[in-house]
């Protein structure tokens, strides 16, 4: 194991790098700042309002999910990982990938599919009518308790995926030699794996918690106001734009608070670590009740999370299919593919001059700044969507003008009814997402070979290409498939940004559920989770499969 | 083997890169061409309407472009896009919402000769702003075999303490609820409306929640008595393909409140012209299409909707509900008493 020795000098430094940070991170920035903009005039007239009777339910709310969704989903992804890096069990290999698949689930979707399940007309309540006739069903998963629960089984892959990662880089001759100094495999995990691995808890746990304050889908129907339902209810009901503004604002700085915690805490310890070593790992023989333990850990977030929920939308999706599928359904899915893909490269050749720019300036002013364009995750998509137009509107009203007076014809808006201001939301959104495996992905590779590459005249650009690039494949892919994931279940950017006739399925699972149509939307919800599995197996392949630690082991 | 994947995955990207600029041409307008479109920003997304968008089309060779977002979403973008707007038509499921959209100098007055003969004074606006295209009751259902009918009178008598613990109704956010209470505020005063939701909150079976159709699942499920919903809601559980879903709409008896008084609370769903129509004239031409005696037979065949028009036939679950007066305060009313309605629902703790 050998420590990133290099501690940066931590100055200003300009050259052509600090350029593109600066432009990268003014672009994506713009919308943000232009929501933020509005800030200086403080809230709207409503505040008070807000104050006094809404207030102090969003907030504890939205603690409360925090708190549960974050440690939930550390118990499941943190157990789960553990068990399929280092012991041997029935079934680990399949765990190995299957354990992400409830990623594809869109939270919205699990919202309805459990509604539908424990409902008046679900099989749970249909079992209990049988063998309790008289009884009232009492049991209602519909509060914030069902929230949590729902919301951590299709998230904590989030944890799940880093986590799994850090345990198999963690050197194997590290566990090896806390085994043979007599550590009990417990001791191995508690003493050496896990605080090793907490830069990858947090990593996983903050894209869980701002997945959390981003969701609006399920906590309006469970009829559980948060920050997020608050600001649409300011915005849109109270007619007070500066207060939604406000709220947003909040919840930015609510995330902040959060991640600068982590910062604090860590101090100036370094966790970055390289890995020497390939060999596999001699795993833990688990023998009969652990065996079977460890079989059923791994299987619960698997049920709860995936198997239930997609038998669930199959026997819907089996009633009703025949009235849903046509031809617009396959113009849908390819629509749904191309955008996502699009905009998946983008944001991770984005993400990737980004952290690049920000290893080379190596200064506290080039981090902040990159904090600030990936901010982007954290804000509700519809206010995004807000933050996007103001700017490309004038920017399009500039043109419009502008070639009016050339030509002498007025044309329409020209930038706004494309595909580009909707994929130009998406890396303002999702860039995080790219970022965070990116930066990871340097942190592996370390600096040393870079200083090697400029020592023998390479250019900045010229190690990115020849050197990095190709030892960090790996993880550049996973970027644009956890992005590609994401962006086939958005929804709010793409409803309001979209070009006249764009459906996507997403778009059309979320219209058929907001007719109160769960059951015919079941085929599109099916097709988004079972298309959705593909990249995701080739994530998992990636985390666990060789090719990620041969792309850095050569 | 990895640099085959990536491969494959950058040749992927390409092609769909292509691709999707065959998108953005198909998905702006162009003027230069003689083809006649009509664009449509609607908050409705049902089958029945996109079968309606098709006759148009063919009837008419106008093409129908479609942006689906809730109301909200689809004013503040007219909003934002101002006069460059490309939006021709507004199509909402509420009144109130045609009523801020006309506050907001985003949409304008008509004269139709037409839509004035086919849609009666009452479901569109006095200035000719909006025009309502079908309607809905905001009934209330009851379990027939816990609730006496004849206990079940007024929206207000829903305040009173043998409702305790037995009444379901969704959450304020919902437009539908924001519209009812506006009612009860231009009916009683803000007063007295905010003394009936108080005690409708009391009363309530369990924190509001889900959808309408959820409302009626949880009377069948024995969790509360009576419910307020949507009536369409209840054509289309018990034209569901899910068995179970169809006996939950059994499970219910409808009652229309409010006979004896001002009548049941009803909502339209409405189309406008956009203030900025680059297409205006295709724009009236669809509207009044949609308001004319075959598309509102569609309309009420497909959606149990009421259609506007006068002399159409209901859906034969409606005409078995029978005739009910409906409220005749104007629908602006909805708009203008909404944000009070929803100040009223945070006083006083309705989620």
């Amino acid at each position: 194991m050998a420590l990133n020795k290099y501690r940066a000098s931590r100055k200003v430094t300009f050259n052509s790098w600090t350029v593109y940070l600066i432009v990268i991170v003014l672009v994506i920035a713009i919308p943000l700042l232009s929501i933020f903009f509005g800030l200086f005039k403080g809230p709207g007239q409503a505040w008070g309002h807000i104050q006094k009777n809404l207030l102090p339910d969003y907030v504890a709310n939205s603690l409360v999910l925090v708190l549960g969704t974050g440690l939930l989903t550390t118990l499941l992804g943190v157990s789960t990982a553990w068990f399929v890096s280092t012991c041997d069990f029935t079934g680990r290999k399949f765990f190995e990938w299957a354990l992400i698949l409830p990623l594809a689930i869109p939270s919205y979707i699990i919202a309805y599919t459990y509604a539908g399940i424990f409902d008046y007309a679900g099989p749970v309540q249909i079992i209990f009518r049988q063998w309790f006739p008289d009884e009232v069903f009492a049991f209602d998963i519909m509060n914030i308790y069902g929230v949590i629960i729902l919301l951590s089984f299709v998230l904590y892959p989030y944890v799940f995926a880093t986590v799994r990662a850090s345990f198999i880089n963690q050197s194997r001759s590290m566990i090896e030699s806390g085994r043979i100094l007599g550590s009990t495999p417990w001791q191995v995990f508690y003493k050496l794996a896990l605080p090793l691995a907490r830069p990858a808890i947090f990593a996983g746990v903050s894209l869980v918690v701002m997945e959390v304050l981003n969701d609006y889908g399920a906590v309006k129907y469970f009829g559980v106001p948060t920050f997020t339902t608050g600001i649409f209810r300011a915005w849109f009901s109270l007619e007070d734009i500066q207060s939604a503004i406000f709220l947003s604002a909040l919840l930015m700085g609510f995330v902040l608070f959060l991640l600068g915690l982590e910062q604090i805490q860590r101090g100036q310890r370094k966790y970055e670590q390289i890995s020497n070593s390939f060999r596999a790992l001699a795993r833990f023989q688990l023998k009969g009740i652990k065996r079977i333990a460890t079989f059923i850990i791994c299987l619960i977030p698997l049920l709860f999370g995936f198997i239930i929920p997609v038998l669930q939308l199959g026997f819907w999706a089996n009633k009703t299919f025949e009235e849903v599928l046509g031809q617009e359904f396959w113009q849908m899915i390819v629509n749904s593919f191309s955008v996502a893909a699009v905009a998946a490269f983008l944001c991770v050749l984005v993400a990737l001059i980004l952290v690049y720019a920000v290893k080379l300036t190596r200064s506290y002013f080039s981090d902040a700044a990159a904090r600030v364009a990936n901010m982007g995750y954290a804000i509700p998509g519809a206010v995004i969507a807000v933050g996007v137009m103001i700017p490309i509107l004038a920017l399009d009203r500039y043109l419009t003008n502008f070639l009016e007076r050339v030509t002498g014809n007025s044309t329409g808006l020209i930038i706004s009814g494309t595909l580009f201001i909707l994929i130009f939301a998406y890396l303002v959104r999702f860039l995080v997402v790219a970022f965070n495996p990116a930066e990871e992905g340097f942190k592996k590779i370390g600096w040393q070979l870079t200083e090697a590459g400029r020592t023998l005249g390479f250019s900045p650009f010229g190690c990115l290409v020849k050197i990095n690039v190709p030892l960090m494949k790996g993880a550049l892919v996973s970027g644009a498939l956890l992005v590609f994931v994401d962006i086939l279940k958005e929804l709010p950017l793409t409803l309001i940004l979209r070009p006249f006739n764009f459906h996507t399925l997403a778009t059309r699972a979320f219209e058929l559920a907001s007719d109160e149509m769960v059951a015919e939307s079941a085929n599109a919800a099916l097709i988004i989770v079972l298309t959705g599995i593909i990249p995701i197996i080739i994530l998992s392949k990636l985390i666990s499969g060789n090719s990620f630690y041969e792309s850095i082991a050569d | 083997m990895f640099k085959n994947q990536l491969t494959i995955f950058l040749i992927a990207i390409t092609s769909v890169m292509i691709y999707s600029c065959d998108v953005k041409k198909a998905g702006t307008q162009n003027e230069n061409t003689d083809e006649q479109v009509v664009n449509v920003y609607t908050h409705r997304h049902y089958e029945v309407d996109k079968q309606l968008f098709a006759d148009f089309t063919t009837e008419t060779g106008i093409k129908v472009n479609v942006v689906n977002a809730s109301a909200d979403e689809l004013i503040q973008k007219m909003e934002m896009e101002g006069e460059k707007s490309p939006a021709d038509v507004l199509i909402t499921v509420d009144a109130g919402r045609l009523h801020r959209a006309k506050e907001k100098g985003l949409i304008k007055s008509i004269k139709s000769g037409l839509l004035e003969n086919n849609i009666p004074g009452k479901f569109r606006d006095p200035e000719g702003y909006w025009f309502g295209l079908t309607y809905r009751a905001r009934v209330i259902v009851y379990a027939p075999d816990r609730v006496d009918p004849t206990a079940l009178t007024t929206y207000e008598s829903l305040a009173d303490e043998k409702w305790n613990g037995k009444l379901l109704i969704r959450s304020s956010g919902n437009i539908y609820n924001q519209s009812l209470l506006a009612s009860l505020i231009a009916a009683n005063g803000r007063d007295e409306a905010k003394k009936w939701a108080e005690a409708v909150v009391n009363n309530l079976a369990r924190e509001p929640k889900g959808s309408d159709r959820d409302q009626v699942k949880a009377i069948a499920s024995g969790i509360g008595d009576v419910a307020v919903v949507n009536s369409y809601y209840i054509g289309k559980l018990l034209d569901s393909k899910v068995e179970e879903e169809v006996n939950a709409g059994e499970a219910v008896q409808v009652f229309f409140p409010n006979q004896d008084g001002r009548g049941t609370h009803i909502n339209v769903s409405g189309a406008a012209v956009a203030n900025h129509a680059p297409n205006e004239a295709n724009a009236i031409k669809f509207i009044e299409y949609l308001s004319d005696e075959k598309a509102q037979s569609v309309f009420a065949g497909a959606n149990f909707e009421y259609p506007v028009k006068p002399g159409i036939k209901f859906a034969s679950l409606l005409e078995s509900w029978g005739t009910f007066k409906s409220d005749s305060v104007n629908l602006s009313v909805l708009g203008e008493n909404n944000r009070d309605a929803v100040m009223i629902f945070d006083e006083v703790g309705w989620k």
